[in-house]
């Protein structure tokens, strides 16, 4: 990579960052609170007459499924409104003036998106501390899914901010796709709870390959096999990296 | 080598509306060039083709010999834009506007906030640095701009309506600088609604109308196309309605007359047939900025023309 490339990727990773954390009271505060009330509804109130899921407690059952929503959401959310407003403000066009790769304005972009999420699920897992004793069963599988993960849905936002028009669609798609799509991940209850139809139909969430490879990493349970959660997730990545440089390169959305 | 060289450029938009219809166009080192032409007429469409904000449809463009469509990271790099329209995060401050841009075109960080405290002095702003964008007066936003082009040091600096909606004062002040970065050897092309600016500042200018350019000269060529200035003069109230032989001439209330001069008369033949007749002038003034008349003739002359080839 190029020195320019270098300074040019720094600069763009540092701006996204410092932008979420200016208004941290709308990027950091909201998981901790919300995540929060997860904890002590689903996991002290109603998970305490749940009685165990896959061998441990409810509460540590759905802990990293909760890490890891909050880590979908905010990447996504991270990248596909901040590359909106750059281009409602117009001043994606720095970037487009400048010689600056394609590559290199989607791995910043992206690069923001996962410091956030990473950041946020760091939050959000001290928080859970409060609420339960956390074991690292596999710390890479652990590493790996959580930072795949982040990616994967950095890239979406991306591909959504590019399509964007309004701020309509900006939310569209977290509140009609990414939110059910998280909750009929397997984030509160285990797969094998499922009817035989509704499992196989579920496989077809790749938020539950996410969600399972991480709580492999947390506990050691799986119910896909976290071979298959590894695949999956750098196929969508391999996917979605490739649609996001196309759709750049080609100027949709932002050059006329 | 030209520091622009522009051939059969076109642009077909979606929906089919044709922005550029094959323009030539150079642009010499060093030059302060002006591109003029009427709301619609291509003048940001170029500029965007330039800069690389818009896709070409057809043409070549070099910027100092570096083809944009075999070397567009060079290309860029020779560049400074100033656009038409605001285009920062509003909610940055102006240090970071101005040392984020020289990061994008690979200036690391130290080097970056020295040039930012350079510009944004020259261009008296420093004060404001650490204040978001949003907060900023217009004039200021467009003064951010300029310092904004210039943090990678470019050979040329494009700057598409810089003084629009810019009071005088300020105006004139950015003339200055601009003169002065130009003397320093930054080629500069302009696109301007105030052709007073041109003329001020442009030693070449192209006048672009429909997606083509219908002039293309020296300001001191297309200033010597003027054959006729009209002039109003200031008479004393109820004065004597004077006659002028060999001059077209009208009153246009009983104390103003308005007389056109022939470049080839004299006004001291006006002066002298109003002395005759006893009528004082009290103060005299151009009716209208004279570049603007020929701007305007030569608009609608380009447009008879390409009318008629059309009907061809």
């Amino acid at each position: 990579m190029s020195s320019l490339s270098v300074v040019a990727l720094r600069t763009i990773w540092i701006k996204e960052c410092t932008r979420f954390m200016r208004i941290w009271v709308q990027t950091l505060v909201p998981p901790a609170i919300t995540m929060s009330l997860y904890f002590v509804i689903f996991g002290n109130l109603i998970g305490s007459r749940i009685g165990q899921m896959g061998g441990f407690s409810y509460m540590e059952f759905i802990v990293p499924g909760l890490i890891m929503m909050s880590v979908i959401t905010n990447a996504y959310a991270n990248v596909s409104s901040s590359f909106f407003s750059a281009k409602f403000q117009r001043n994606v066009e720095e970037l487009l003036v400048a010689p600056v790769s394609t590559w290199i304005i989607i791995l910043g972009y992206v690069g923001g998106g996962v410091a956030r999420a990473l950041l946020v699920g760091s939050i959000v897992t001290v928080v859970s501390l409060f609420f339960v004793d956390l074991n690292i069963h596999h710390p890479v599988m652990l590493v790996l899914t959580l930072v795949l993960t982040a990616t994967l849905f950095s890239v979406a936002g991306l591909v959504n901010g590019v399509f964007a028009k309004s701020f309509d669609d900006v939310s569209v798609i977290p509140t009609f796709v990414l939110t059910p799509l998280t909750y009929l991940g397997g984030v509160f209850y285990s797969l094998s709870l499922l009817p035989d139809f509704w499992q196989a139909v579920s496989k077809l969430n790749p938020v539950v390959y996410m969600v399972d490879g991480f709580r492999y990493g947390f506990l050691g349970i799986s119910d896909v096999g976290i071979a298959t959660s590894v695949a999956v997730l750098i196929g969508f990545n391999l996917a979605l990296f490739t649609v996001a440089w196309q759709l750049l390169k080609r100027g949709v959305g932002i050059r006329s | 080598m030209n520091a622009l060289e522009i051939r059969d450029l076109r642009k077909t938009y979606k929906g089919g509306v044709e922005a550029l219809k094959g323009i030539d166009l150079s642009v010499n080192q060093g030059d302060f060039f002006a591109l003029l032409g009427p709301n619609g007429a291509g003048k940001s469409t170029t500029i965007g083709i330039i800069s690389s904000l818009v896709n070409k449809s057809g043409g070549t463009v070099k910027v100092f010999g570096d083809d944009i469509d075999q070397d567009l990271v060079k290309a860029k790099s020779h560049i400074g834009l100033v656009p038409q329209e605001f285009n920062f995060n509003q909610f940055e401050t102006l240090l970071q506007i101005v040392v984020n841009q020289a990061g994008y075109y690979g200036v690391p960080r130290g080097i970056a906030k020295e040039r930012a405290e350079k510009y944004l002095k020259q261009l008296d702003l420093w004060e404001k640095r650490n204040v978001p964008a949003r907060t900023l007066s217009g004039g200021m936003k467009r003064r951010l701009m300029i310092a904004r082009a210039l943090m990678h040091e470019p050979k040329m600096l494009i700057l598409d309506e810089p003084t629009a909606g810019v009071d005088i004062e300020i105006r004139r002040s950015m003339w200055t600088f601009l003169k002065e970065i130009n003397q320093q050897g930054i080629t500069i092309i302009l696109t301007t609604h105030y052709l007073e600016e041109a003329e001020m500042l442009c030693r070449n200018i192209a006048i672009i109308d429909k997606g083509r350019i219908v002039e293309n000269t020296t300001m001191k060529g297309l200033l010597t196309k003027l054959n006729i200035e009209t002039f109003v003069l200031d008479l004393p109230p109820n004065s004597v309605k004077p006659t002028l032989d060999g001059f077209v001439y009208r009153m246009i209330d009983d104390h103003s007359l308005e007389v056109d001069v022939p470049k080839s008369a004299s006004l001291n033949a006006v002066f002298s047939q109003l002395s005759e007749q006893g009528v004082q002038v009290l103060s005299m003034r151009n009716k209208a900025n004279r570049l603007e008349e020929l701007f305007v003739r030569l608009v609608e002359d380009g447009r008879a023309n390409s009318e008629r080839g059309e009907k061809k």
